[in-house]
This record gives C-alpha cells, sequence and structure tokens, in this order.
C-alpha cells in the first residue's frame, strides 16, 4: 500500500533528514520504526500523510504519488489516513464525544451514523463513559485513547503514530498497544515510531530502523536492538 | 456543501461562543466601543452636514437686470439663463417688490425710503438658484457675461468664506472618520492577536483530520458574524436613544431658526442600520484575519 523510491528530505536550514530511503509496506503490516534521536523517524512518518514533502524520490499511498499532491488534495488524503501523536493533539474546546466526532463531520457522514460510529469507536478505547468530559480533564492515557479513536472512526485503511506511548507510564502504555493491536487485528495497517524498548521486544512485528535518515536494518518479528 | 453539515456549521459557531467565554466578551467589546464611537460620530457629522447645506441652498444669485433693458430683452435673459445646465430655478422680483422688501428691512429708517416709491431708482431682479451650492461662484461669472445684466450679486466675498469653511469642515469630518476606522481595525486586531496562538494550533489539528480549508473557516466566519451583531447591541441602542432625548431637548430651541437637527426617525433606523452592517464586517473581518494565516491554500 505504501512504496518509498529513493526518497531524500532536506530542510530548509540544510539538515537532510532523510537520506535515500526505499521501503515497502503492505496492507495489513503492523511496523515498527526505531532509531535515536534526531535520526528522522518523525521526518519518514510526516511524508506519509504529506506534513512534509520529499524534496526527490516517490512516495506512492494506494496509487496516489504523494510528492505531487495539490495542496487542495490533502485533506482528501488525511482522511484515509489516521494519525496519533505523543502530545494527543485534541481539540481542546471540543468535548470528547466532539473530538471523536469531528473526522466523520468532516467528511460530512449522515448525522444518524455519526453517533453510532462514534459511540461504538468509544467503547473499543474503553471510554464510553466520559464522552463529555474535554481534554485537560482527562489523564494522559484517557487523552490518547480518545486519540487514538478519533484516527479510526473513519475506518483508514491505514494508522500512523509517531511515539504514541512517549508521554505515558507502562502500565498505560500497554493498554494503548493493545488497542493498536486490535486494530491492526482488524485489518489496518499500522505504522509506529517508538522508543519503548519493552513493548517492540515483546509484541513482536516488523522492525525498521532508522540511522541518519538511512535504514540501517528491517527485519519481520525484530528486536528494539539499542540500548536506551 | 450538505445542508447537514451548514446547519452543523451554525451550531459550533454559537457553541464555540460560548466556550470561549470571555474571549468572546472581549471582542464583542471591542465591536461595541468602535460602534459607539463610531455611531456618536456619524450622528454628529450627518446633523453638521445636513446644517451646512441648508446654509448653502440659502445662498442665492440677484441679477440686476439693465434699467435700458427692454421686456423682451429681460425675458430673453431669463431663458438663457434658465437653460444653463448648472441652473436650478430663476425667480423674478419687480423692482417695486425690491423697494419694500429694502423698506421693510431698515424699519424705522425706511420710511425715508418711501418718497422713491413715485420715482424708483432700483433694478428689476432675477433671483438664481444654482443646482449645486458649490457651483453658485462660477455661475454668477458666467452670468455676469451676458447682455442687460447690470450687476450681479451672490454676497461676493462671504459666500467665498462660508464655502471654504463649510468644505474644511467636511474634510475634517472625513479625516477623523478614516482616523475612527483605523483605531477600531487596531482595537480589533488586538483581540484577536489573542486568540491566534491557540486557533494556529486548533487548525493544525483540523487539517490533519482531512478537514478542507472551508471546513475550517465556515464556523469562524459565522463566529466572527454573530460577534460582530452581538457587539452592535448596545450602540444601536444607546445611539438611538441618546439621540432621541438629545433632538426632544435640543429642536424646540432651534424653533423659527432656519437651521434644524435631522427628524428622529428615519435617521436613527438609519445609523442603526450602518452600525449594524458595519458590526457584522468588523466581525467577520476579524475573525477571518485570525484564520487566513494558517490556512495553506
Ligand atoms: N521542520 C524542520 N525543520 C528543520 N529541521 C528539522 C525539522 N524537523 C526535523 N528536523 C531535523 O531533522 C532531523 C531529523 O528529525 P526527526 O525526523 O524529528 O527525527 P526523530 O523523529 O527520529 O527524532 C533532526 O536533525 C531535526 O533537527
Ligand atoms: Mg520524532
Amino acid at each position: 500500500m505504501l512504496e518509498m523510491k529513493n526518497v531524500y528530505k532536506k530542510y530548509k536550514n540544510g539538515v537532510t533528514a532523510t537520506n535515500g530511503i526505499d521501503v515497502k509496506i503492505d496492507q495489513g503490516e503492523f511496523v515498527y520504526i526505531v532509531g535515536p534521536s534526531g535520526a528522522g523517524k518523525s521526518t519518514f512518518i510526516k511524508m506519509m500523510y504529506r506534513e512534509e514533502k520529499p524534496t526527490s524520490g516517490t512516495i506512492t499511498l494506494n496509487g496516489i504519488d504523494m510528492g505531487s499532491l495539490k495542496n487542495s488534495k490533502v485533506p482528501l488524503i488525511r482522511r484515509n489516513i489516521g494519525v496519533v501523536f505523543q502530545d494527543f493533539k485534541l481539540l481542546p474546546k471540543l468535548n470528547v464525544y466532539e473530538n471523536v466526532a469531528y473526522t466523520l463531520e468532516v467528511i460530512e457522514e449522515n448525522p444518524k451514523n455519526i453517533k453510532k460510529k462514534v459511540m461504538e469507536t468509544l467503547d473499543l478505547v474503553g471510554l464510553k463513559h466520559k464522552v463529555r468530559m474535554f481534554p485537560d480533564e482527562l489523564s494522559g492515557g484517557e487523552q490518547q485513547r480518545v486519540s487514538i479513536a478519533r484516527s479510526i472512526v473513519n475506518q483508514p485503511k491505514l494508522v500512523i503514530a509517531d511515539e504514541p506511548t512517549g508521554n505515558l507510564d507502562p502500565d498505560t502504555s500497554w493498554e494503548i498497544m493493545n488497542i493498536f493491536e486490535e486494530i491492526n487485528t482488524r485489518g489496518t495497517t499500522v505504522i509506529m515510531a517508538t522508543h519503548n524498548k519493552t513493548i517492540v521486544n515483546t509484541m513482536k512485528h516488523r522492525v525498521i530502523a532508522i540511522e541518519s535518515g538511512r535504514i540501517v536494518r528491517d527485519e519481520q518479528r525484530g528486536d528494539y536492538g539499542y540500548e536506551i | 456543501m450538505k445542508s447537514n453539515t451548514f446547519f452543523r456549521h451554525i451550531r459550533e459557531s454559537f457553541k464555540s461562543l460560548g466556550r470561549n467565554g470571555w474571549m468572546t466578551f472581549a471582542s464583542a467589546s471591542a465591536v461595541t466601543v468602535t460602534l459607539i464611537l463610531v455611531g456618536v460620530f456619524f450622528a454628529i457629522m450627518m446633523n453638521l452636514n445636513h446644517m451646512a447645506s441648508s446654509i448653502e441652498s440659502d445662498v442665492e444669485i440677484r441679477v440686476y437686470i439693465d434699467r435700458t433693458a427692454t421686456e423682451e430683452d429681460a425675458t430673453a435673459l431669463e431663458e438663457k439663463i434658465a437653460a444653463m445646465p448648472k441652473v436650478d430655478s430663476v425667480t423674478f422680483s419687480g423692482k417695486d417688490e425690491e423697494l419694500d422688501s429694502l423698506i421693510s428691512s431698515l424699519g424705522e429708517e425706511g420710511e425715508a425710503f418711501k418718497l422713491f416709491q413715485q420715482d424708483n431708482p432700483l433694478n428689476d431682479v432675477y433671483v438664481v438658484q444654482a443646482k449645486t451650492p458649490n457651483d453658485t461662484i462660477p455661475l454668477a461669472e458666467e452670468i455676469d457675461e451676458m447682455e442687460f445684466t447690470a450687476n450681479v450679486n451672490y454676497g461676493q466675498g462671504t459666500v467665498e468664506n462660508l464655502f471654504s469653511t463649510i468644505n474644511f469642515g467636511r474634510n475634517i469630518g472625513i479625516i477623523l472618520i478614516v482616523g475612527l476606522l483605523f483605531t477600531a481595525m487596531f482595537l480589533i486586531s488586538n483581540t484577536i492577536k489573542i486568540t491566534i496562538v491557540s486557533r494556529r494550533h486548533e487548525i493544525e489539528i483540523m487539517r490533519l483530520v482531512g478537514a478542507t480549508n472551508s471546513f475550517i473557516r465556515w464556523p469562524f466566519f459565522l463566529e466572527g458574524l454573530w460577534l460582530g451583531l452581538l457587539g452592535s447591541i448596545i450602540p444601536v441602542a444607546a445611539v438611538g436613544t441618546a439621540y432621541y432625548y438629545f433632538y426632544d431637548y435640543v429642536s424646540p430651541k432651534l424653533q423659527g431658526h432656519f437651521i434644524q437637527l435631522l427628524e428622529v426617525t428615519p435617521f436613527v433606523y438609519q445609523v442603526g442600520a450602518i452600525l449594524i452592517l458595519l458590526g457584522a464586517i468588523i466581525g467577520v473581518w476579524g475573525s477571518l484575519m485570525s484564520v487566513r494565516k494558517f490556512l495553506k491554500i
């Protein structure tokens, strides 16, 4: 579903964050992206949902060339990709329900279906009882659940997560990982940058290691491979 | 856009007003302060302008007809003047009428002039009114060139002074209005700056989940519109009421003077409509300004 060919990314300040990447990720895979800080993991991920454009090389997502995509078409692409971040990125003035519903309102989903889908998804992440609460009334783990619910409520083919457990304690991290595992089991591709060694070594999946903007290792059921 | 989505935007914009609490209050207050200033100022300007216009339109040209002119000559002159594009009206005032009005305007001393009633030394006069008061002077000069005019009088000197004073006043008014609008923009944009940081963050997130620019913009547009309308309530009520009482108090004192205030109706409705429109424009402008930067096209 996702393919990168000879991708380079040089930021305006001269930093080369992606230094020749070739990779192919199939539908239904679960992929960890590991590597030291500043290695280029986030940049790699950002190019997948067109937050950044590659300087050269091609990125195709389900046959669409992300590099030459018009800015006005970017929102349409984003509707097929769920994104989850370390800092949750919830809309602060919307409550739990509204944050999740926003994804569906954007695609002009029938209001009758919105309620049903939102409640089902909140049930999946275990937050059905807190629908009227606002982000600042929730714990980090709960906020991350909302953010995951928002990213999957419209059933995208791909969910991308950049250090989703980076701000969470170990127990909460496991709960969050179980949700991702469940999403993946249902057929959604999951691509996740992480620094969590225990998780990578326990919940085994494909591991892509990036250093200095290059892929240095790509193994099925791999290990984290770094000392923390 | 589906109609459901449109209702969603309306709902969202009202919700946002409520949840933004004191920011809503601050923005609406900024609009209110601005509009009160504009409203008061506008009422003063319009009244001064009204007075100036009645003074101006009182200016007339007196064309003294040459005593040697025959009746046909005089009629030809009248037709010639009336045909000029700048002329609004021509009225004849015979020399006997002229003498009577001179005598009565002089009172006691006028009695002496009664002697002239047998052998009137005055001229017949055409009283000419220009369509636009500012055209009076060039018009008078043109008429002066014509045959059978003995003299042309429009209050030379005083009228020039009057006109330049009135024009000066109007220019000052325009400058003040422009200044006021700039102050308003400064006031509003300062209020907006406070919201900008949080909006940048919000818009970034909205884009992340696939919202198009117009989907993001609509609620902000509507929110700005409500803010502007909300902010115009007090100014419309205050300026309207104040003018009503002011008129009530002042206009009896102007009774019999030829300077008059503008009637309460329709004037307060006009001011009200202008303030509401201005409020809406300021609100929408301010709101869209605050999101424009973050919407990459
Ligand atoms: N927007 C940006 N502008 C300039 N340089 C950037 C930007 N984002 C990241 N970088 C640089 O690119 C390199 C890779 O960063 P990043 O992709 O965030 O790495 P990681 O997520 O692995 O820590 C770093 O040197 C970082 O400073
Ligand atoms: Mg990173």
